[in-house]
């Protein structure tokens, strides 16, 4: 199992273990993390699984593919380290890994 | 979002009221007319299609050719790849007439669509809402703490209609006693001339038009003062949207008010038609109110306020096995793919405490996603929140009117009785 660190805007953590192949998404709504949306269930079309990536992690989640980029594109919290959770598939490689949850999904 | 087309009688012979969704060859099933959508016989022509040939084409129909998609991961497909299915010229079903069109982002593709929904898009993001919510509590006391008990009314006009038009003239700082404007402006863009509140094209422009010059003055007071965070100060500031030529401002502006208005307005009456048909969830609900943020998404899908989107195929494609050609319309019909039993467990079902709630197609999906969804959700939470402080039962009192429109899913009269706590 890999670790993941989820850090509310308020401060308060969650920490899970994720089963690689599976999402980030995923790994926080199977875990009652709250915070993630995930309202179309994982196929990057709504957005409402928005995280801020910790920095020391941004290289290894790798990049963004178009559609995601489209996503994220419009929305109004985005910020450098943004992502959609359920574009981050979970490896060993992510043991540890921390993200933020944005004060809203929208 | 208008939905123009000829003056038509309601009697006409493309009318499926009546008619035996099973007992018809299938390519005859034709879901354009707003017949059985008022009549509320739509939903045994989606299950057939649904289950028979959910990428269905209809090759003759009032308002020409058109593909009817049905089930839910298809509709996804297609929402979801914008490049393939464009949203211009329309969203609706009928070909617009190039001299009653308005441009609007909702009808628009990339780049541009992105460039002027990301003006307006603050004004509805959850960060707004949570100042407004106190404003929006208020106001939503007052109309239900003005209703009368045991005596029937009319639900739509004093509530539905009241809560939505008031959030309206808020979103764009409009003048508050004119407010009933908005909804008179909204309910004939989207009306069918001939066919609703419209008696004509001219008549439908006309109101329009008036609504145009009402909204220009506004602009051009506001274009003058400090930006201000309602939608017209922030369309008359936004780099991508303060030199929008007249008919843009326009059509956007119509986006706006048609989204925020005939959608809510018909999940706040929907809600109540769901709960006196579910007798038990109405139970479960008296039992436990925090049940209410997840009903509220229930609602949404069992109404589904817009029964479809449409896109056209810019280049050949295949779907569902079935080749789409460029040009062709294509129909994703949320309202059926909100009762598949593929996605959705027990789809027939009203279900408040339905887990996955969220996952109802009735915003869409991808770049153009329902802007308003969290509003909405809002508004329906506050809604019910302060029903069930006040009210034991709000009962149907009568059968629901329904609108004359395959588009617009929702209700012109619903008669209740209000029954207080004991």
């Amino acid at each position: 199992m890999v670790e993941i660190v989820f850090i509310e805007h308020d401060g308060s953590e969650h920490k899970v273990d994720a089963r690689p192949g599976s999402t980030v998404m995923l790994a926080a709504v199977t875990n009652g993390v709250p915070g993630i949306d995930a309202d179309c269930g994982g196929s990057c079309s709504c957005a409402t699984c928005h995280v801020y990536v910790h920095e020391d992690w941004l290289e290894k989640v790798g990049e963004m593919n178009p559609t995601e980029e489209a996503m994220l594109s419009l929305s109004p919290d985005r910020k450098e380290n943004s992502r959609l959770s359920c574009q981050i598939p979970v490896s060993e490689e992510l043991s540890g890994l921390v993200v933020t949850t944005p004060e809203f999904q929208f | 979002m208008s939905e123009v087309i000829t003056p038509e009688h309601k009697q006409s012979k493309w009318s499926m009221v009546g008619k035996d969704a099973y007992a018809m060859p299938l390519e005859d099933i034709d879901l354009s007319h707003p017949g059985i959508w008022q009549a509320n016989e739509y939903l045994p022509f989606l299950e057939r299609l649904r289950n028979e040939d959910p990428v269905h084409c209809c090759k003759e129909s009032a308002v020409g050719p058109y593909w009817s998609v049905m089930k839910y991961k298809d509709i996804l497909e297609v929402d979801t790849n914008p490049d393939i299915y464009s949203s211009e010229p329309t969203i609706g079903i009928v070909d617009t007439f190039e001299e009653f069109t308005l441009p609007s982002f909702i009808a628009m593709d990339r780049p541009k669509h992105d460039d002027q929904r990301r003006i307006v898009q603050p004004v509805v993001a959850p960060a707004n809402l949570k100042n407004l919510e106190v404003l929006i509590r208020e106001r939503v006391c007052k109309i239900l703490d003005s209703l009368p008990l045991e005596k029937e009314f009319d639900w739509v006009e004093s509530v539905s209609i009241e809560l939505t038009t008031q959030m309206l003239a808020t979103l764009f700082d409009f003048p508050f006693e004119d407010r009933y404007k908005l909804t008179y402006w909204s309910d004939m863009a989207t009306s069918i001339p001939g066919g609703g509140l419209a008696k004509s094209q001219e008549e439908r422009w006309e109101a329009i038009q008036e609504c145009l010059a009402y909204f220009t003055r506004l602009w051009n007071e506001r274009v003058n003062t400090e930006p201000g965070f309602d939608l017209i100060s922030m369309l008359a500031h936004g780099e991508s949207t303060r030199d929008m030529p007249p008919d843009e401002f326009l059509g956007n502006l119509l986006l706006l008010i048609v989204g925020g208005n005939d959608t809510t307005r018909n999940s706040i009456s929907g809600g109540v038609i769901a709960l006196n048909e579910n007798p038990q969830e109405y139970a479960k609900l008296r039992k436990d109110t925090s049940l209410i943020p997840n009903m509220v998404s229930e609602i949404i899908r069992w109404q589904t306020p817009l029964a479809y989107m449409r896109r056209t195929a810019v280049r050949d494609t295949e779907l569902g096995g079935k080749h789409i050609k460029a040009g062709d319309k294509v129909i994703m019909w949320y309202v059926s793919g909100n009762r598949d039993a593929e996605v959705i467990n027990r789809p027939n079902d009203f279900w408040i405490d339905r887990p996955n709630a969220r996952n109802h197609l009735s915003f869409g999906f991808g770049i153009h996603r329902c802007m308003g969804n969290r509003l909405a959700e809002m508004q329906l939470r506050i809604l019910w929140e302060e029903i069930m402080q006040r009210f034991h039962f709000v009962e149907l009192e009568g059968e629901p009117q329904r609108v004359y429109s395959s588009f617009i899913k929702g209700y012109t009269h619903l008669p209740v009785v209000l029954h207080g706590k004991t």
